[in-house]
């Protein structure tokens, strides 16, 4: 296979793990809620999914039920961080800036003591094959190509269209746009944040799961999890709020992060370690580049939703 | 045709703590007619209102709707009983097109169809005579096709009352008569419509019968057909209270602040303040009486410089004459440049030139206080910097609404606000703490302050007290000119008392106080001229010593042509 090709497969594979963590973030700062924990929310849900695994793994279940379980553990874990920010940010009104961060340490923290204890023989090797089904045995870049890539791009794409094909996805807006006005008709304000914000959870947690489990399925990927949650941050910016456009996205920071490595294979352009990390930088790079396009053509539609950040509560005289 | 009752209420009570916003209040709404509910600044209109449409619940009194007694407890339950208010500020999601907003939170089965949203919207703009495009984002929207929107969302709902908000108070004259068609059209099809208004003549054009109310209560409601603006006034504002506040007579009176011809435009592109021209004395209170949001703000918001203004000017008048020149504000460079002006002379009256003069020289005389300020110095402060107006001796201690917004920083002690105001001063790096901890204690007692101690945060402290801070601490740098806006807003009678001695006590020092109030009998009772504004416009200048209440409360609800038609 081309090179090129095999690369790009590669990019749009490793972008699955951003594409979950940033349509998550999205559907949360839709209902005006910047939650900075995403990193620690990604971590937990590789976490409790691996969890599963090693539970099961001796179990010889069916494959089906493997990857359903795996799943459904780690939706488990990354929902209950969901459910702590939103009771904080939401009930409690606490500041959702400091709420995020230290569910962040906090979800890191807490992934690295499980990950030690468990045994990679179990939630890895095994599964692995599972759920990178059906190219599984391949030697090139579509092996990467499994079942949990697919879901990433079914929900951005379901994402995109629930928030602005739907009467959902209407209230929803309107909740991160202006909570008051949508108090007013008769939107519950406080069930769409908590819904947002949970379901948002449980899919940027399922990107900590398919990045330890699928992608690039080493004992050691839990490490770098934490960085993919801020590049997933920085991901809903350069999508414009708009989870399609996460599928784009995510590519090209697959791309820009991993293209320090390749170049070296590709056109025989040694890349020194002094500039691993600058060429790392570049998806940001590109984020600040949007930023300042978009601030300069300042487009209504493509500015943060207007009340994200701000707590609401009905006005009282 | 016997009209039926649509709607009624009776024996209403509402109270926030301890201020009743509205007392034992009874009234009907006649299906298909218009009803005015008329009424000054604070009398529990719009409270009133706000109990029908579901934003506040009763304390005591029932509400029927076409006889049955309802339970309003949310808007969604007004909307349920088909009543639908239009508030003043719009309740709009800025970046949905107008079909979006409409539909929002609407249930129906399935989602919207937003082609069939769009027909239904158009038939019933078309059926009322409204102009609209479904598609077109609120945000590129002007304010009147804003409140269409929100009459659309209210009559797609289907309901039969609506209730607006002081719906003219944004519109341009033609836009209201466009209203009013739109008004009389939707009465005609039998919807009763309930209008929050002070403004008299549209009263009087618009609607069948007029609901007064004055301090929460429930005065009168006549027909329309048997009122005139007159009578209208006198039970809006009631008989004359007499107050016990001491008013000296002006003294030493000169001209301190000229305003020429001033106009602003907001950032919405509406004229709020037009043509306005006035002057302000020394050793006198000036009133500004006027509805809330006549561009009271806007005035003195553009005298303290923080408005922008788009023509006119603000002539201040510094009194410097025989004062000795200090360098406390001036510059070397700023006095040899007045010197060169012929501006001083000395203490047996010569032309004091400095030419020829060192710098040390010239700071030996300055030090001798032997440079005199020949004139008073006249100077506009249109251009001028807040803060080089403020230092000019012009203080502004706006205590708006939200008291902890502008001045005052919530969680910070007595001691730190203070220091807001001077931080500017203190060697090198290191602010001075000495001086305003000294001051805050001075205010404590001075004032009668009740806090636990100069750093507990303001946030913490009743809003009397709050307010208390905040005009003696603009009092403490002694202004040549003080404009207080509704300082005695939300306090008990004895701290009011308190605020009123202390402007009292600046006019008898020779500052020219300008003081925006709301309570007529205050104005009377403390002002020696009052000024009336209208829609940013002033209607009139009088005698506070010998105006009625009746007078100011024509001039403020009053345009400057009334439209004398008859209610339809």
């Amino acid at each position: 296979m081309n090179v090129w090709l095999n690369f790009l497969i590669e990019s749009l594979a490793f972008g699955a793990v951003f594409m979950y963590g940033s349509t998550g973030e999205i559907l949360t700062e839709k209902a005006g809620h910047l939650n900075l924990g995403i990193p620690g929310i990604m971590c937990m849900g590789g976490a409790g999914g691996c969890l599963v695994l090693n539970i099961i793994g001796p179990m010889n279940l069916h494959p089906v039920l493997v990857v359903i379980l795996g799943v459904l553990g780690s939706l488990a874990m990354s929902m209950l961080m969901g459910l702590i920010y939103s009771f904080l940010t939401v009930t409690l009104r606490a500041n959702q800036n400091v709420t995020g961060l230290a569910l962040t340490t906090f979800g890191v923290g807490l992934m690295k003591v499980i990950m030690i204890k468990l045994d990679p023989t179990v939630y890895l090797v095994g599964p692995k094959k599972i759920f990178r089904w059906p190219f599984a045995e391949r030697t090139d870049a579509l092996q990467y190509l499994g079942v949990l890539f697919f879901v990433a791009v079914a929900i951005a794409l379901i994402a995109s269209w629930v928030l602005y094909r739907t009467k959902v996805g209407l209230r929803l807006r309107a909740v991160g746009e202006n909570p008051g006005t949508a108090d007013a008709v008769g939107v519950n304000v406080t069930k769409y944040k908590y819904l947002a914000t949970c379901i948002g959870s449980g899919i940027a947690g399922l990107g900590g799961f398919y990045n330890i489990i699928d992608y690039q399925a080493s004992q050691e990927a839990y490490l770098s999890l934490e960085a993919f949650g801020w590049l997933s941050i920085a991901l809903v910016i350069f999508a414009l709020w708009r989870p399609h456009m996460t599928i784009i996205g995510s590519t090209v920071f697959g791309f820009l992060f991993s293209c320090s490595s390749y170049i070296a294979n590709i056109e025989g352009i040694t890349v020194t370690m002094a500039a691993k990390p600058l060429l790392k930088m570049l998806p940001y790079v590109v984020t600040i580049l949007v930023l300042i396009i978009t601030s300069i053509r300042n487009k209504r539609e493509n500015q943060p939703p207007a009340s994200l950040g701000l707590a609401y509560f009905r006005e009282e005289r | 045709m016997e009209k039926k009752i649509a709607l009624s209420m009776r024996g209403i009570t509402k109270r926030f703590g301890s201020v009743v916003a509205n007392h034992n209040v009874d009234l009907d709404v006649y299906e298909g007619e218009i009803l005015s509910i008329l009424g000054g600044n604070g009398c529990g209109k719009t409270t009133l209102m706000n109990m029908i449409s579901g934003i506040y619940f009763p304390d005591e009194g029932k509400i029927f709707k076409n006889g049955e007694e309802v339970v309003i407890r949310s808007p969604k339950d007004a909307f349920d009983l088909r009543i639908g208010m239009i508030h003043q500020h719009f309740k709009l999601v800025d970046l949905f097109t107008a079909a979006e907003n409409i539909v929002l939170g609407i249930n129906e089965k399935g989602q919207h169809n937003m082609k069939s949203v769009n027909s239904r919207v158009a038939q019933i703009a078309e059926k009322y005579g409204f102009h609209i495009d479904p598609q077109k984002k609120i945000y590129d929207m002007s304010v009147s096709e804003k409140q269409t929107v929100e009459i659309i969302k209210v009559l797609y709902r289907g309901a039969d009352i609506l209730i607006l908000d002081e719906p003219t108070a944004v519109l341009t004259p033609q836009e209201i008569e466009r209203l009013f068609e739109v008004l009389r059209r939707m009465k005609a099809d039998g919807k009763s419509i309930i209008i929050i208004t002070h403004k008299l003549h549209e009263v009087l054009s618009v609607s069948d019968r007029v609901a007064i109310l004055r301090k929460g209560e429930h005065i009168a409601t006549v027909d329309t057909c048997d009122a005139t603006e007159s009578s209208l006034t006198e039970m809006m504002v009631g008989k004359k209270v007499t107050l016990d506040i001491d008013r000296s007579e002006p003294v030493n009176v000169q001209l301190r602040l000229e305003v020429k011809e001033l106009n602003c435009i907001d950032s919405e592109g509406i004229q709020v303040l037009k043509d306005i021209t006035f002057t302000a004395n020394s050793g006198e209170i000036l009133g500004i009486a006027g509805i809330a949001g006549s561009g009271q703000k806007e005035l003195l918001e553009a005298i303290a410089g923080l408005q922008p203004i788009a023509s006119g000017q603000i002539i201040f008048n510094n009194p410097k004459k025989d004062k000795p020149v200090t360098f406390f504000h001036k510059s070397m460079y700023r006095v040899k440049e007045l010197a060169a002006q012929d501006a001083f002379h000395d203490k047996e009256g010569k032309p004091m030139r400095l030419k020829g003069m060192s710098n040390a020289q010239i700071r030996a005389q300055v030090a001798a206080e032997n440079v005199l300020f020949r004139e008073d110095e006249v100077m506009n402060l249109r251009g001028k910097t807040p803060l080089e107006i403020r230092s000019l001796g012009v203080r502004l201690s706006f205590v708006p609404e939200d008291r902890l917004g502008m001045g005052l920083v919530g969680s910070m002690g007595i001691t730190d606000n203070m220091m807001l105001r001077s931080y500017r001063k203190g060697h090198g790096g290191f602010v001075d703490r000495k001086k305003p901890k000294a001051l805050a204690e001075d205010i404590i007692k001075e004032l009668e302050v009740s806090t636990p101690g100069v750093n507990t945060p303001v946030r913490r402290l009743s809003g009397g007290n709050v307010q208390k801070v905040l005009v003696g601490r603009e009092i403490a740098f002694a202004p040549k000119v003080l404009m207080a806006a509704y300082p005695v807003r939300g306090l008990d009678i004895n701290s009011s008392y308190t605020i009123y001695n202390l402007l009292n006590k600046q006019k008898q020092n020779g500052v020219a106080v300008i003081f925006v109030g709301e309570d007529l009998d205050v104005l009377l009772a403390l002002c020696d001229r009052i000024m009336v504004i209208n829609s940013g416009k002033i209607t009139g200048m009088v005698d506070a010593r010998s105006a009625t209440k009746e007078e100011i409360g024509l001039l403020m609800t009053q345009t400057e042509a009334p439209t004398k038609e008859v209610a339809q």
